[in-house]
């Protein structure tokens, strides 16, 4: 697997993020903005499934209606995060919140488009066991990215 | 502001603020969730704005949007300045003459003075256009405003981490140790 990573870190796209001194801090700050968006357009919706929020709005209007967003959030993360994990790929390869990361970030958004999707297109206004259940699931899944995300800087 | 700078130095002796600072969890727990709760407050802050806006939520009544969901957004505010003070506390000098952190200070009084604007005017008559999928143009335009502030609060925010600008880094341009506020010599 390491010599995978060392090719990403030649690569000339990490190659060149690298050795520029502003290209990483503003792509990683363009990462945060895609963090924001995605927190917005995700927690509208998993906080509506746990009551919260905006209660009066049909879970499944909220998701329909956020669900661009998210899907740009999504776009904007991983255009932000492959050239991010190139310019220090060998460090990632060392780095146990990047396996974290790289294994709950599948897990989540597997669980987004598919559970959660299925869970959100309840048409009653009420919360239930399962929305709340979802909406948790989501929350603790999409934390544990970004928490993994954070602390990768640290190591 | 010789004053303030004294008060900020003595802050900075103060052993709790060299505990943190030094501290090898703590400090990194305070930034993560000074980070992540960026999420739940820019995020639902965005929602808003993009309501305002008129481009999402639009079947949702504008004041269920600035009422329930800002509660939300509230709270996760006071996270973030809860979170900020103390990250400030933990090196007040460095970030005093830190030039992002002066940016970010300015852009928090704008998107501070948005947010008194909207209030006290804008909202006030918001059920004339509660259901209106698109807002009047004094909503849309808190709405822009308030999202190109704290994108750049954002930005401003992540480039404090750098130190480019920095006063122990001279030669810096004037204009540079101006805007940091280096006292000359000093360094």
């Amino acid at each position: 697997m390491l010599p995978f990573f060392e090719w990403c870190e030649a690569t000339w796209l990490g190659t060149a993020v690298r050795e520029s001194i502003w290209a990483f801090p503003v792509i990683e700050a363009v990462h945060l903005l895609g963090l924001s968006l995605l927190g917005g357009s995700l927690l509208i919706v998993d906080l509506r499934m746990l009551g919260i929020g905006l209660t009066r709005q049909p879970i499944a209007l909220l998701a329909r209606d956020a669900r661009p967003w998210l899907l740009a959030a999504i776009a904007v993360m991983i255009l932000t995060g492959v050239p991010l994990f190139l310019s220090e790929a060998v460090k990632c390869y060392y780095s146990t919140p990047f396996r974290v990361k790289v294994i709950a970030l599948p897990l989540a958004l597997v669980y987004t488009f598919v559970v959660r999707e299925r869970v959100a297109q309840q048409p009653a206004l009420e919360t239930s066991r399962r929305s709340r259940a979802a909406g948790a699931v989501s929350i603790a899944l999409w934390l544990t990215v970004a928490a993994a995300g954070r602390w990768i800087g640290y190591s | 502001m010789p004053s303030l700078r004294a008060f900020l130095e003595w802050l900075a002796a103060t052993p709790w603020s060299i505990a943190l600072l030094e501290s090898r969890y703590v400090w990194p727990l305070v930034e993560s969730t000074h980070v992540l709760t960026l999420a739940l407050f820019v995020g639902t802050a965005a929602m808003n704005d993009l309501r305002l806006l008129g481009i999402t939520l639009m079947r949702a009544p504008a004041s269920d949007v600035t009422g329930r969901l800002l509660r939300v957004t509230r709270r996760a505010f006071a996270v973030m300045v809860t979170t900020g003070l103390l990250l400030f506390y933990s090196n007040p000098v460095h970030y005093y003459h830190n030039v992002f952190f002066r940016i970010k200070l300015l852009l928090l009084i704008v998107a501070g003075l948005n947010v008194w604007l909207f209030h006290g005017r804008i909202h006030r008559r918001v059920t004339q256009w509660d259901l209106d999928p698109v807002p009047p143009r004094a909503a849309r335009v808190a709405g822009a405003v308030s999202l190109l502030a704290w994108a750049a609060i954002v930005v401003a925010g992540r480039m404090i981490a750098y130190n480019w600008f920095d006063c122990e880094l001279q030669p810096q341009r004037a204009f540079v140790n101006w805007a940091a506020g280096c006292v000359a010599g000093e360094h």
